[in-house]
């Protein structure tokens, strides 16, 4: 079982209240989760990604407590293991790709050096055509292969998940149906479970074993 | 003439150590106020930069008042270490520290606000320590701000006179730096030693000015995505 959660979350703001009230399983191994702006659909990728805390509930991804509230579990995002992809992809803009990519692969105080030899961050960036650019900085990039980076960083640290907030809207319409094949051929060939949020039917075609809709906080009967 | 590079070495000396001590204390405290909410940070903040337009003449009184052999504190560090700062170059690194912190502090504290924290986040997603992201991330995107900062106040504190001239007074090779020297000169009627002195913190100056101009954020073109 990919997902199976059961949370509640209230956020305060200077507009009101915002409720998430979620009770969720799921059986595939690829997830969408659609829903208009505002549906709390980002909360419930940033819950799962461990950078918001659910008020109540539980929260299991592939088989493994991230968090029960009555338990008193609750894994930092360190410890989950997962991928994210944010939808501005985050790359590091003091870094280089090749320096990107390698991030996560180093720990300790500093970043990997420009010249940094490693067999997986070769593979990757050959993997994704990548290695002609591997010098540049992200401002110097396209957008596809600012996607590519930002995933690549993402799944070399082999996670055991991968979240998706989002991850076409950035680009224009000829590249986002070349990407979203790439993707799809990418998490069959990795069989990795995916979870990708969007507010975009054509994801949903392309991606969908398994569809939750998301509105308002709550999950919407509705059939697409 | 000797007299001239023994001022100049100390004012060195001391606005090397004032910088060094704000360098730490600057950042760790910017970061501080711009990674955390609670009540009275704004009051905190204002406290903090009032050094910034406070007569130096003001704050030296109050160091003195605040580590004299008199106050508690003075005479708890006498008594417990044998410590006394009063007029000691030590104590002269102290009022230079003080006076120079706002120019580091506010900086930082803009510096790291500006840092876009979905990078931190993505860092903690893919499993970096959170020590490891300030290295990594915070402190490299927030270096340039912080650095020009930096810059102004080692020039401030190698200018510091009148804090410096209430704590650590006008010793001659001990306590005397350059800006203090100057007057002592004047009213000595030395002219030669004083225009001398004033060249020579002149040069000091513009170099350290030109330096920090050129760091200043907002000449960062690469930094934007």
């Amino acid at each position: 079982m990919l997902l199976d959660l059961d949370i509640s979350k209230t956020l305060r703001s200077g507009r009101g209240e915002f409720h998430l009230q979620l009770s969720y399983a799921s059986s595939g191994n690829r997830l969408v989760i659609l829903g208009p702006s505002g549906s709390g659909k980002s909360l419930l990728l940033q819950m799962i990604a461990g950078l918001l805390t659910p008020d109540r509930g539980y929260l299991k991804l592939a088989g493994r407590t991230l968090f029960d509230q009555q338990q008193r579990i609750n894994l930092t995002p360190q410890q989950r293991q997962v991928a994210f992809l944010f939808q501005s992809y985050a790359l590091f803009p003091h870094l280089s790709v090749r320096q990107n990519i390698a991030f996560g692969l180093r720990r300790g105080v500093f970043n990997p050096r420009v010249n940094m030899q490693n067999e997986t961050v070769d593979y990757w960036l050959e993997n994704f055509g990548l290695t002609a650019v591997q010098q540049q900085k992200p401002y110097q990039l396209s957008g596809g292969q600012r996607q590519r980076t930002a995933l690549a960083r993402a799944l070399i640290t082999e996670p055991r998940a991968l979240l998706l907030d989002e991850p076409f809207s950035a680009l224009d319409p000829d590249l986002r149906i070349h990407m979203r094949n790439e993707l799809r051929e990418l998490q069959e060939r990795l069989a990795v479970p995916l979870i990708l949020i969007t507010h975009d039917v054509e994801d949903v075609k392309a991606f969908s074993d398994e569809t939750l809709c998301l509105k308002e906080g709550r999950a919407d009967e509705r059939l697409i | 003439m000797e007299s001239v590079w023994i001022a100049l070495s100390l004012s060195l000396k001391v606005a090397g150590w004032a910088t060094a001590l704000n360098i730490v204390l600057g950042i760790s405290v910017g970061y501080f106020l711009a990674r955390t909410r609670f009540f009275g940070r704004d009051l905190l903040d204002t406290l903090l930069t009032l050094p910034m337009v406070m007569p130096p003449t003001v704050l030296g009184y109050y160091l003195l008042v605040l580590v004299g052999r008199r106050s508690a504190f003075g005479s708890w560090l006498y008594d417990t270490f044998g410590i006394n700062l009063i007029f000691t170059w030590q104590g002269a690194v102290i009022a230079a520290t003080v006076v120079a912190f706002p120019l580091v502090f506010k900086p930082a504290r803009a510096a790291f606000e500006a840092v876009d924290s979905e990078l931190e986040q993505a860092a903690r997603v893919l499993g970096v320590s959170e020590i490891s992201i300030f290295f990594r991330i915070t402190l490299p995107l927030a270096w340039r701000g912080i650095l020009a900062g930096v810059l102004l106040a080692f020039a401030r504190a190698l200018g510091e006179f009148g804090a410096t001239l209430m704590v650590a007074g006008s010793i001659p090779g001990k306590t005397q730096t350059l800006s203090i020297a100057v007057y002592e000169a004047v009213q000595a009627g030395k002219d030669d030693t004083a225009n001398m002195l004033v060249v020579i913190t002149s040069i000091v100056c513009v170099v350290v000015l030109l330096t920090a101009s050129r760091l200043a954020p907002g000449r960062v073109s690469e930094r934007t995505r």
